[in-house]
């Protein structure tokens, strides 16, 4: 069976709803070294926190020529955020393709605030999509089950299984083939999508999923997809299908 | 003589020219028996580039009899003792483009460059070894015997 016909036939098998103790999906978490679990485990300590905590702030700060703050329309985040993050990238029924939880901050900034635009993988950005990620936690991953997003799911399944790069490698190679074994010194995860933004020790800074994907990229030898294309947003869609029912961690912290 | 200096001239400007083509080479019954260089390569050179993380990063996947490096994959055989497992020719052959053993094998292709996709500008049209190394690092993994020898050039 090649790679892609592999990858769509998971998608169909993944249950629904929460993990079950048979489920073979693990978190990046469970890869991890204790003290870094630990690091995630207590808010205090990390450092991805002080990242919602810049969020928060920005929440209620109004700018722009309307003179609005997120909380001018959207009240709490506790509850008019929770579970929002769980399932996007989700469908833009003005434009009829999806769009990531960035972008549609971003729109919320330049439409409806008339605010200059953030810029993707900005300290403004990060600190909006954290806050909001975070009303989220604990939550399981809920994609939309919209048929109109398939089509870009599957260019994800697609895509997550192209060969690329000076390597020649896909992502189904090291995530699905060999997770668990060691690349070097470090352990390869299964790529799930459910504690981003993160908190990464190489990078000593919060970065967002498609940063993280653009360092797989970058480490086979490829041209990395740019912030917010249509690309990084199929990958997305996949990667979120495929972690269907995972616990969302956000904010996480990785090695 | 005239003659001759223009022969030389073209020469070298031809090589330039072509200084990202690949040497041609022959694949017979799973194997790539002449060397791309027409000679022998350097084992000493060819330990280098196994050990080295960014030219050779085969230990990246491969773990071998290499006791001073801490960090070895597990995502490949060992390359213990290969050199008494294979021959030259289907070593050769290994490195310069394993899809062709095994079209889904995750090893990179080391002397290719057609048939790759949004290759990085700065590695675009570079085969991951040029020939010399290739020859090198086939040199050094004729040396790992199963006895038990680590490849260290005396
Ligand atoms: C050569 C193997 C390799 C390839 C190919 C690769 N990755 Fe990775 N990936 C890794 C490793 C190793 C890590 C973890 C690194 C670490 O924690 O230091 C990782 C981390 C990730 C993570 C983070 C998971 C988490 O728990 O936070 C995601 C998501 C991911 N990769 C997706 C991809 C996608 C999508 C592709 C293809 C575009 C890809 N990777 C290609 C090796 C690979
Ligand atoms: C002027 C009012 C207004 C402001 C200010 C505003 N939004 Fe929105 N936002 C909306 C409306 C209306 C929607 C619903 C759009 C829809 O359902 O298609 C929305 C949708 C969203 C969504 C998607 C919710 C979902 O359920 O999919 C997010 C996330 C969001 N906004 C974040 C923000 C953030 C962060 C800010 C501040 C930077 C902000 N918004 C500022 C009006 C606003
Ligand atoms: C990304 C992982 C990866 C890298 C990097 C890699 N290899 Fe491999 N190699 C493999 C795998 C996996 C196999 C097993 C056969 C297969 O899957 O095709 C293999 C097989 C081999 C074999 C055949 C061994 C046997 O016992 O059958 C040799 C020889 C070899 N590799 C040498 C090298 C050398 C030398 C380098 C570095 C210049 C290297 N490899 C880099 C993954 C890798």
């Amino acid at each position: 069976m090649g790679w892609l016909a592999l990858a769509l036939s998971l998608l169909s098998v993944w249950p629904a709803q929460a993990q079950t103790p048979q489920d073979p999906r693990k978190s990046g978490f469970a890869y991890m070294g204790r003290d870094t679990q630990a690091m995630q485990q207590d808010d205090l300590a990390n450092p991805a926190m002080l990242t919602v905590l810049e969020g928060e702030a920005l929440w209620t700060t109004p700018t722009g020529k309307a003179g609005k703050s997120c909380a001018s329309c959207h009240g709490e985040a506790r509850e008019s955020m929770k579970g929002v993050a769980a399932r996007y990238p989700s469908l833009d029924e003005a434009s009829g393709k999806p769009i990531d939880l960035s972008g549609r901050i971003a729109q919320c900034r330049e439409t409806r605030m008339e605010a200059a635009p953030l810029v993707r993988e900005g300290r403004d950005m990060l600190a909006l999509s954290a806050f909001v990620g975070l009303q989220s936690r604990g939550m399981p991953v809920a994609p939309p089950q919209d048929e109109r997003l398939r089509p870009f799911r599957e260019e994800g399944a697609r895509l997550y299984t192209a060969r690329m790069g000076q390597l020649n490698f896909t992502c189904a190679q090291c995530h699905d083939a060999n997770a668990g074994q060691k690349l070097g010194a470090a352990p390869i995860p299964q790529a799930h999508p459910n504690a981003y933004p993160i908190y990464r020790l190489e990078w000593q800074s919060t970065g967002s999923l498609q940063r993280r994907l653009r360092n797989c990229m970058v480490g086979t030898r490829a041209e990395p997809f740019s912030y917010g294309s249509a690309e990084f947003i199929a990958l997305e869609l996949f990667l979120m299908e495929r972690a269907k029912g995972m616990t969302i961690e956000t904010p996480g912290v990785r090695p | 003589m005239l003659r001759g200096i223009a022969l030389a001239l073209s020469l070298i400007f031809a090589d330039a020219a072509h200084a990202q083509d690949l040497r041609p080479y022959k694949i017979e019954n799973g194997a790539i028996n002449l060397s791309l260089t027409g000679k022998p390569g350097d084992p000493a050179r060819g330990r280098q580039i196994v050990l080295e993380r960014q030219k050779g990063i085969c230990l990246l996947c491969h773990s071998g009899p290499f006791p001073e490096e801490r960090f070895q994959g597990d995502l490949a055989p060992s390359l213990a003792g290969v050199g008494s497992r294979m021959n030259a020719g289907e070593i050769r052959l290994r490195m310069v483009d394993g899809t062709k053993v095994n079209p889904d094998t995750i090893m990179p292709p080391y002397y290719r460059i057609e048939g790759l996709n949004r290759v990085a500008p700065n590695f675009r049209g570079k085969p991951l070894l040029n020939a010399d190394e290739i020859e090198d690092v086939i040199a050094f993994l004729l040396t790992l015997r199963e006895d038990g020898a680590t490849g260290q050039s005396k």
